[in-house]
């Protein structure tokens, strides 16, 4: 009847993951009673769950991205103190445990936290940026995000029934294999990622065809705003490269459910394979989290330095370059395979070149604040601090790349300070400088900057703290995924990253008081004309937060920088543009569609995990019932009268008039 | 109206930008939206096979002792697989002939005419595989054979998941006739089933016409 799933399942002799999973269930609990009985469930139903508004998903992703952010950063937490006392002893977690805390950690940090965090900016700013009302299929963009926090559930479900992969976070085999991990660790993690896997392709599809099918007029693909040209990358390789993860996984199941031998030890099985495949996934996947960051310190840095991005055509070349050789370089990831000093120095050198376009990037930023007049703000603290760790880990980067280095060092801490160097900086401070940048767009008024700004030191400080004495312990010899060690030498470091650890969720304590802080303090912190930052691009065209339609009629763009372009015409003609004939529009309904199908997505998924066969069966037919009953509508978009529309375009013209400072000759 | 008619007379390429760029004239219209973003999605499904692809040649050769294509594949049986795959494409393109006619009694025939034979090559298939693992030739002999089946096994389950899909869209223009929706979903089935061709296409010279001969 439950399959494989029983009481035992329940880990009940291991106080930690117990302890946890009774605390987050209590959290959830007493916020859903709270929800309950302020009677807010209704309102979130409405307003939120069953949304198709890119704006609300955007938000939902990146609420979500913060969720789990803190779920990793306590496994992160964990490995450290585990590692700074575990000298000569085994410390507090058993192996078992600590082995599914670090495959935990890395898995939640990268499908958890970094792609839903870029995905929903992409997904709040790109139709904003484009001029337009919505992506290409809004309620497809709800399936995607659901399907996503699909995914996050069966990965936490994990930590309460069952157990998570003891792998590391991309499942080798034949570890990951059933003769070595016989438990439904591995199964959490492919059924997980599978599913949220469908989520962000169907999301890389949707927003694809809205930046090459659904621009505003004018918008040529050359007048784009950086972000969206990043996003567009970053997309067309969530489209190109998850495919390969969908099949590789697919091979490790079969592998595991019905005793193929894609990757076993025996008959044939080809583990080299698996180690090829999922790279061939992982590497782009570096850049689909990557780029949409540099499109973000693109954004901020060239508002706050008031100057146009410099070099934008070289950006472009440079963004597409890094798409192509995003594609060219998977094999760096395992030089120690063996496949011989041509293939390893044909990919050594294809990896160092990719160095040239992000120097390009690197290079253009500087030249945009070069002469520009600067504004310190904390989204300008993100990205200035960005450029100068970024650098620091792109050249370990172009270290590793050196394949008789990479002998030394892989596997090594090296490496691990190496991708956290990239990526912390990389993706979590573009995330939180694009959070910073678009709050006010989102909720109406800016975040606390002096919060904003104690969070920026506290995390850059952390950061060197807990990971340059990393790359001291990977020369010292130090591998990766170590439980407890015996080394003495090694522990004083250790210890210092544990610092380094805990300053980091001093930052993370700040930002939760910005929040808070920011949240008490609206009324003051309004932000009333739209565009708080003297903006460049379209999204600071409309209301803050805009109408639900986004723009009352679409801007006729006729340059780079459509906004700047609006503003600099009104301040020099004393008046703002002409009414616009205002017309009734037509938005997608909302729909119960996404949450509906990801909740059989779930179970579908659960019971695959626990071999419950009818449960399967019973969340499939769920799920495609549930696109019929879609398919079935007979009203799919509902009308938003032209005097409503009128009337909010009025409020924005208002604001725009207090704004530049000029007379808004239609409302008098 | 006249002025630009003169104009693109004499500048047939646009050369002197007369005209708005088919990037600067705003968001397309529904119909090619919907059409261009499932051709990216069948894109992706491409890669997703070439993922099969790769790992199926990698792995040709494992047989760990056991049959290799040569012993097993039975051409006669794969070329009626292929024939009945093909005619259930043209009776696709016929259902597609009846849309456009919006001719509702004839497009419910072709759709079920092209389910049918979707569904006879589904039985083959199975039939092949049945066969197989009553030969001791099962996914589980060898990773060529695990490649193998997951490979045709995979076209097999977009076979079968298009023939659930199939019927979802001969209910909907059945109860709903040809709304614009539903016709942009028809479109997109059509190109779904064209795709698991050229899949196919493929997959019967990669598999088994080379197979075949080793």
């Amino acid at each position: 009847m439950f399959g494989k799933l029983g009481l035992d399942s329940i880990p009940l002799d291991e106080p930690i993951p117990i302890a946890a999973s009774a605390i987050v269930a209590l959290a959830i609990l007493s916020l859903l009673g709270w929800v309950w009985k302020r009677g807010y469930f209704p309102y979130l139903w409405r307003e939120w769950i069953t949304s198709v508004d890119h704006k609300r998903i955007g938000v939902m992703y990146c609420v979500l991205a913060a969720v789990m952010l803190l779920r990793g950063f306590s496994d992160a937490l964990l490995m450290r103190s585990q590692q700074a006392i575990a000298y000569g002893n085994p410390g507090y977690l058993p192996p078992d445990h600590y082995d599914q805390v670090f495959t935990a950690h890395g898995v939640i940090m990268i499908f958890f936290v970094a792609m839903p965090f870029m995905i929903g900016l992409m997904n709040f700013a790109v139709p904003l940026q484009l001029g337009i009302r919505d992506v290409a299929f809004p309620t497809l963009n709800s399936v995607s995000f659901w399907l996503t926090a699909s995914g996050a559930l069966l990965v936490n479900v994990s930590l309460v029934i069952g157990e998570f992969a003891k792998t590391g976070w991309v499942v080798y085999p034949p570890l990951s294999e059933l003769r070595f991990s016989p438990g439904v660790g591995v199964d959490y993690y492919l059924w997980a990622l599978q599913i949220s896997g469908v989520g962000t392709l169907l999301s890389g599809v949707n927003l694809v065809t809205t930046i090459l099918k659904m621009r505003a007029p004018g918008m040529g693909y050359t007048r784009m705003p950086m972000f969206c040209w990043t996003s567009l990358a970053t997309n067309l390789l969530i489209v190109a490269a998850f495919p390969i993860l969908t099949a590789t996984l697919a091979m490790l199941t079969l592998d595991r459910y019905l005793g193929f031998h894609f990757f076993t030890n025996e008959l044939g099985g080809n583990q080299m394979m698996f180690v090829n495949l999922i790279w061939a996934w992982g590497h782009p996947e570096v850049y689909i989290l990557i780029l949409p960051a540099f499109g973000i310190f693109s954004e901020v840095v060239s508002t706050f330095s008031g100057k146009p991005l410099f070099g934008y055509r070289s950006m472009i070349v440079a963004t597409m370059a890094i798409c192509l050789l995003a594609f060219m370089v998977w094999l760096h990831h395992f030089f120690t395979m063996g496949a011989g000093a041509d293939v390893n120095g044909f990919f050594g050198i294809a990896t160092m070149i990719i160095a040239v376009p992000t120097g390009v990037k690197v290079f253009n930023w500087i030249f945009t604040m070069f002469g520009g007049r600067i504004r310190y703000t904390s989204m300008m603290l993100w990205s200035v601090g960005f450029i100068v760790t970024f650098v620091i880990g792109g050249m370990t980067g172009v270290l590793l790349a050196v394949p008789p280095a990479d002998f030394v060092l892989h596997n090594s801490l090296f490496l691990v300070a190496h991708f956290h160097n990239i990526v912390i900086p990389g993706v979590l401070f573009g995330a939180f400088a694009g959070l910073t940048y678009w709050w006010p767009k989102a909720f109406g008024f800016t975040l606390d900057e002096k919060w904003g700004k104690r969070s920026f030191w506290f995390w850059l400080t952390g950061f060197y703290v807990a990971f340059m004495p990393l790359y001291v312990l990977g020369l010292m010899g130090m591998t990766r995924r170590l439980g407890h060690y015996n080394v003495a030498g090694w522990q004083p470091w250790l210890i210092a990253a544990g610092v380094g650890a805990l300053l980091i969720a001093c930052g993370i304590a700040c930002q939760i008081v910005m929040f808070v802080v920011s949240i008490r303090n609206r009324a003051a912190l309004v932000d009333e004309s739209g565009d708080p930052w003297d903006g460049r691009t379209l999204e600071w065209a409309t209301t803050s937060p805009p109408p639900i339609f986004n723009f009352a009629a679409l801007p006729d763009v006729r340059g780079e920088e459509a906004y700047w372009g609006l503003k600099s015409a009104a301040r020099e003609e004393q008046r703002l543009s002409d009414l616009p004939d205002y017309v009734a529009i037509e938005m997608p309904k909302n729909s119960p569609t996404g949450v509906v199908s990801a909740f059989f997505a779930t179970a579908m998924g659960f019971a695959l995990i626990w071999h419950i066969w009818w449960l399967v069966i019973l969340g499939f037919v769920g799920a495609w019932a549930t696109f019929v009953v879609f398919a079935w509508r007979d009203e799919t978009e509902y009308e938003i009268a032209a005097d409503e529309v009128e009337r909010r375009d009025r409020l924005r013209r208002e604001g725009k008039a207090a704004l530049l400072g000029v007379p808004d000759g239609a409302t008098t | 109206m006249s002025a630009t008619q003169a104009q693109s007379s004499n500048d047939p390429h646009k050369l002197g930008h007369g005209e708005v760029p088919v990037s600067e004239r705003g968001p397309a219209p529904k119909r090619i939206v919907v059409a261009y973003g499932f051709w990216i999605f069948l894109l992706s499904d491409f890669i997703m096979f070439a993922g099969f692809f790769a790992a199926y040649a990698v792995l040709v050769g494992e047989t760990a002792g056991g049959p290799s294509g040569a012993k097993l594949f039975d051409l006669t049986l794969v070329g009626w697989e292929t024939v009945l795959l093909l005619l259930s494409s043209f009776a696709c393109g016929m259902a597609g002939i009846a849309t456009i006619a919006r001719h509702r009694f004839w497009f419910l025939v072709a759709m079920a005419v092209t389910g049918m034979l979707g569904a006879a090559f589904l039985c083959l298939e199975v039939y092949e595989f049945t066969h197989l693992i009553g030969e001791r030739a099962g996914p589980g002999r060898s990773a060529f054979l695990s490649a193998f089946f997951a490979l045709v096994g995979c076209h097999g389950l977009h076979v079968a998941l298009g023939l659930l899909w199939l019927m979802t869209m001969m209910a909907q223009v059945w109860a709903k006739d040809f709304r614009d929706d539903i016709l942009r979903r028809i479109a997109c089935f059509s190109l779904f089933w064209h795709a698991l061709d050229i899949i196919w296409v493929a997959l019967f010279t990669v598999v088994y016409l080379l197979g075949a001969g080793l």
